[in-house]
């Protein structure tokens, strides 16, 4: 059972369904009983199937591709090679990051998993078994597998066809101030430090990514089916390109399972997918297996972090330095926004009030698999939020200070905001003291540290452990944020019909959020038309407005924001209708769930219905007719979501295994626009948190051979082994957002992580322990607990 | 799912299943459940010419208690070893923890014997307990002791043209008691480590047989015979266990890998048979 306090503010009754109501999700009904339109579901007459050869080694120059055999084979209709590719301007494309990545091989290979040629059959079975005939020779260069290696002086040079690359960098950034950093560790009572790896995870959406290209080859006319968080920005690029005109192609994301960030990056098949269409005439379809998707697309995290607090002696914390090393892979291709090469891990201050911070970013290229743009981060907070939660329980230790009141003597006080914090981020609205208290008291903190107590009196380890996090999502302002130039606005466009009946479309693209319940509780919030009267579209670039896509957890503050505005102004067309219809100034007309009434006499009224009948039949001279509108909504700051996270653990001293006896999750993301989808939100976040902390890793051995290429190897945790979860909440709404939201999609996964591993540390911190890398596997804290025996 | 090309057939008696393995040669498995096969199809590391299968093959079911033995057929599901009330001791205790409902549904007792994948846990099982395979091949029927059929890494001791048909386990008459505890980094994950404990009791609660043997920490499933030895004609005690524990780790040869290093395997070895031991002794009364 979760608990969930009531802080909503319902103005709407059950039967619209505004704001605060847990409504049902409109979209399961399909997706429950079989009825959703996945990408492989769609079957176009005369489609191709197209299976892709890939590298099977690291790091390697291609010497010779053989196609012969392959192309021998009956049902095969074409072997794309980067050959081929290359003769249309095609073998390389731009990256979301502003560098180039191969589509198809024709150099070298720079990850084992890279795609070096296509089949495309009439059947996918043929596609695959002729993919196996494809011959290439390789002559076999030494792999890169560790940024520290990529570089090492005399390190192999991966991208040896960029022009200027001289050696492995991808980029050096930094934020913050230097000098005044210097300056407040030098008086500093002491220092601390902890180094720490955030391995690389991959977030292994249910579905796959794949693409159904189909280009006419008479009108030029490219539909193309593809899985994908961002249709609106992928068009674009894609016309960019292949130089298709843009008003020529139509990108259709249809039902997607799942995202987590791994479908905002672009992928060399989709493209190998579209040239083929276009040079054979025919839809071709490309869907990755299991293993496809996950060794080569978007990966998450790979970061290696050095932080260092300046305290006094009292525990006050008066500087931070943070030392970042990524791993990019073979190719930089994170999406983020342009100015900032290490996303917002510069938001790595965290909860707390100090004035001085530096942080310095770099990152390497190794002969691994490309991304970083994964796994609901919101551009790298995940990784920024866990180092400084495990410093600032590093810290407490470390001072004799108790890990919750190190947090109280140094969160930046509700007073405070908006808040500007060392690294250029202006925190917009919070109670930070007020959350931990109350997930304190809920979990039972003070009994828990004396029950602590008695555990290590009887040789058990207990551990208790915290993380307040607080994360800068909703990117964001034109000023500031874009990807590849494109600004980071979102968009919706609403029609109310003559009975009433709206139709919301938008820029954005649910994975699974909910969107099709959420955004139309928005509408029925400001208009009051019920939910249910209100489809909502996403997905399809030729009848959706322009917009950047779902990704970093900005549906909620900048569509959901376009949402309310584009309700608003139809709010007001419909107030001057409703004074036409009752014969009264419109500044004298109130809407209120549903009602428009003239102030003061409520029964003089007309309902929103009514008012949108008169929209087609019956309007006032002059007034232009019909209820529609669109709105580009361009937010004035990001917003600052935050939460109060508790884990209890204990730990079995003879094998290391840990298990999870509470997990109590705070979480304040403003106004709740359906708390149930809310909660499912934090449910999934802290579930992939638990599995990034105790057993969810992709590596490498030194060849640069991956492991975790299937599920047998690349964990999920099932209900089995998934804590229970206790949610609590406060709210404290954004004062720039419309409605006060402030998203909520990524939370838990940022924020939950530290507070896995800082319980487990804090189970054997009085041995000495202050780090184990995740994943916390049982034999690396068995080796702790032995090393710290001594 | 992609597999290589295979040929199918759909046998509907023992020995029409035992002639379509002889014909086919060493590239021809038999299908039972195919929770282990059918995946490594998929990823084509197997690659067998010839599927046959033996779903249809009446009476293979048999799941029953007969002359001190529990007789499990070669078309009995986990499933059905989680749900019946036959099984008792490490058996019984093994059962749920045999992979994730859905392959427990699917998957068989006998072809999960028959791979001899060191990380299955049934063969731990019967080693423990001093089971029998029974194997069919065109020249009849014979018994083969566990620790013989179990010859290495995905090494059965079946001829080409023989199929299990069911396995035999001893069913002890008097105090028994057994466990097998499993280390598994999640549902449906192979065994980071496992131990099968056996104990029967005699007059006075003097340990008269001992059944030890480990998943996962060996080239092929072990039967830990120092450690038996050294149970049998003693009083179950901690510090007997403890013993036995040390002599399970030392028997271990674990190694390095994604799951942990070898050192720390052999210390849950170490670990989880002196309590698979305790539990087993506890559960005899």
């Amino acid at each position: 059972m979760t608990k969930v306090d009531d802080t909503t503010h319902m103005t709407t009754p059950p039967e619209i369904g505004g704001i605060g109501h847990r409504v049902r999700r409109h979209e399961d009904a399909r997706f429950i009983e079989g009825q959703g339109n996945y990408l492989d579901d769609i079957v176009l007459p005369g489609m191709l199937h197209m299976a892709i050869v890939r590298s099977p080694v690291a790091h390697a120059r291609i010497t010779g591709i053989d196609t012969t055999a392959a192309s021998e084979v009956e049902g095969v209709v074409a072997v794309v090679t980067g050959e081929l590719m290359d003769q249309h301007g095609l073998a390389w494309m731009p990256t979301l990051s502003g560098d180039t990545q191969a589509v198809l091989a024709t150099d070298k290979v720079r990850y084992q998993g890279q795609e070096v040629a296509a089949v495309i059959a009439t059947d996918p079975a043929i596609a695959v078994d002729a993919a196996e005939l494809v011959e290439v020779d390789y002559d076999i260069l030494p792999a890169i597998t560790t940024p520290q290696q990529a570089l090492a002086p005399g390190a192999v040079l991966i991208r040896d066809e960029k022009e200027g690359q001289t050696d492995n960098r991808v980029y050096d950034w930094e934020a913050g101030d230097k000098a005044a950093t210097d300056a407040a560790f030098a008086a500093a009572d002491r220092v601390v430090s902890l180094s720490t790896f955030y391995p690389r995870s991959h977030p292994a959406p249910l579905e796959t990514c794949g693409a159904i290209a189909d280009v006419n080859s008479v009108t030029g006319q490219a539909t193309i089916y593809m899985t994908s968080q961002a249709p609106h920005a992928h068009r674009t690029l894609f016309a960019m390109v292949t130089g298709l005109p843009e008003q020529n192609i139509r990108i259709i994301s249809p039902d997607l399972g799942g995202g987590f960030g791994n479908k905002v990056p672009i992928y060399p098949g989709y493209v190998v997918a579209t040239a083929a269409s276009l040079l054979i005439g025919r839809p071709v379809k490309w869907i990755e297996t299991r293993s496809e998707n996950l060794i080569s697309t978007g990966f998450a995290r790979d970061y290696y972090m050095t932080g260092e607090l300046a305290v006094t002696n009292e525990g006050k914390i008066l500087g931070l330095r943070v030392q970042m090393l990524s791993d990019q892979g073979a190719f930089y291709a994170d999406a983020q926004p342009t100015k900032f090469k290490a996303g917002l891990f510069h938001v790595v201050t965290g909860s707390y009030d100090y004035p001085a911070a530096h942080v310095v970013c770099s990152g390497a290229y190794t002969n691994k698999a490309p991304g970083g743009v994964a796994y609901r981060c919101s551009f790298r907070i995940t990784e920024a939020s866990f180092l400084i939660e495990r410093l600032v329980q590093t810290a407490a230790y470390e001072l004799g200070i108790d890990p919750a009141e190190m947090r109280f003597k140094n969160f930046i006080q509700p007073e405070q905001f908006p808040y500007h914090t060392p690294t250029g981020f202006v925190y917009d609205s919070g109670d930070y003291p007020t959350a931990l208290r109350k997930a304190l008291d809920e979990v039972g903190y003070d009994q828990l540290r004396a029950e602590q107590v008695a555990a290590r009196a009887e040789g058990r380890l207990m551990g208790i452990g915290i993380a307040h996090f607080t994360e800068a999502v909703g990117a964001g302002p034109s000023h500031t944020y874009d990807i590849a130039g494109l600004k980071m606005f979102d968009s919706a466009e609403l029609r109310v019909h003559p009975t009433g009946k709206a139709i919301l479309k938008l820029g954005v693209m649910s994975q699974g959020q909910g969107h099709e319940t959420t955004f139309a509780q928005i509408v029925a919030e400001e208009l009051g038309i019920p939910v249910t009267d209100v489809k909502v579209m996403e997905g399809d670039t030729d009848n959706t407005p322009y917009g950047l896509g779902t990704y970093a957890s900005r549906s909620t503050p900048v569509a959901g924001a376009a949402t309310a505005m584009v309700s608003r102004q139809l709010a007001e067309k419909a107030k001057r209708i409703a004074a036409h219809l009752l014969e009264a100034a419109p500044e004298d007309i109130e809407l209120k769930a549903g009602e428009l009434f003239v102030k003061g006499t409520p029964a003089r009224s007309v309902t929103i219905q009514d008012v949108s009948l008169a929209a087609y039949t019956n309007m006032p001279d002059g007034m232009e007719h019909g209820l529609e509108g669109v709105h580009y909504y361009d937010p004035p700051n990001l917003t600052y979501p935050y939460g109060s996270y508790i884990v209890v653990v204990e730990v079995d001293p003879e094998t290391g295994v840990w298990k999870v006896e509470r997990m109590v999750a705070l979480d304040d993301c403003g106004v709740r626009i359906n708390p149930m989808i809310v909660e499912g939100q934090i449910h999934g976040g802290l579930t992939e948190g638990f599995a990034m902390s105790s057993m969810q890793w992709i590596t490498f051995d030194d060849d640069g051979n991956c492991i975790g290429s299937n599920f047998m190897d690349y964990l999920i945790p099932t209900a089995w082994e998934t804590p229970r979860f206790e949610l609590l909440e406060t709210c404290v709404p954004s004062p720039h957002h419309p409605i006060g939201a402030k998203g909520v999609g990524e939370s838990a996964t940022v924020g939950s992580p530290a507070a896995y591993v800082n319980a487990v540390i804090d189970a054997l911190a009085h041995l000495g322990v202050r780090n184990i890398d995740m994943p916390l596997l049982p034999d690396r804290v068995w080796s702790a607990i032995q090393s710290a025996q001594g | 799912m992609f597999p290589s090309r295979f040929d199918y057939v759909a046998a509907t008696s023992v020995d029409e299943a035992i002639a379509a393995k002889g014909d086919g040669g060493d590239e021809t498995r038999i299908l039972a459940g195919g929770q282990s096969l059918l995946p490594m199809m998929k990823i084509r590391l197997a690659n067998p010419s010839k599927l046959v299968d033996i779903n249809g093959i009446p009476g293979l079911d048999v799941l029953e208690r007969v002359n001190g033995h529990l007789r499990v057929g070669a078309l009995v599901r986990h499933a059905d070893m989680v749900a019946s009330d036959l099984t008792f001791g490490a058996v019984e205790s093994a059962a749920p923890w045999i992979s994730d409902p859905l392959v427990r549904n699917r998957g068989t007792v006998c072809g999960s014997v028959s791979h001899c994948d060191p990380e299955g846990d049934w063969n731990s099982v019967l080693l423990a307990t001093g089971a029998d395979v029974v194997a069919r091949g065109p020249s009849g029927e014979r018994v083969i002791p566990i620790g013989d059929f179990v010859v290495d890494l995905f090494t059965n001791a079946l001829n080409e043209d023989e199929m299990v048909t069911e396995i035999r386990i001893p069913v002890p008459s008097g105090r028994s008691g057994g466990a097998y505890l499993k280390l598994e980094r999640k549902v449906g994950d192979y065994a980071t480590v496992a131990v099968a404990a056996h104990l029967e009791l005699g007059g006075g609660g003097v340990i008269t047989k001992a059944g030890l043997a480990l998943t996962s920490v060996a080239p092929h499933n072990l039967k830990v015979t120092d450690a038996e030895a050294a149970l049998v004609g003693e009083m179950p005690s901690e510090a007997l266990f403890a013993e036995a524990g040390e002599l399970a780790a030392a028997a271990s040869s674990p190694r390095d890998d994604v799951r942990g290093t070898a050192e720390w395997k052999r210390q849950v070895v170490r670990t989880f048979a002196r309590r698979a031991l305790a539990t087993a002794a506890a559960s005899a009364g």
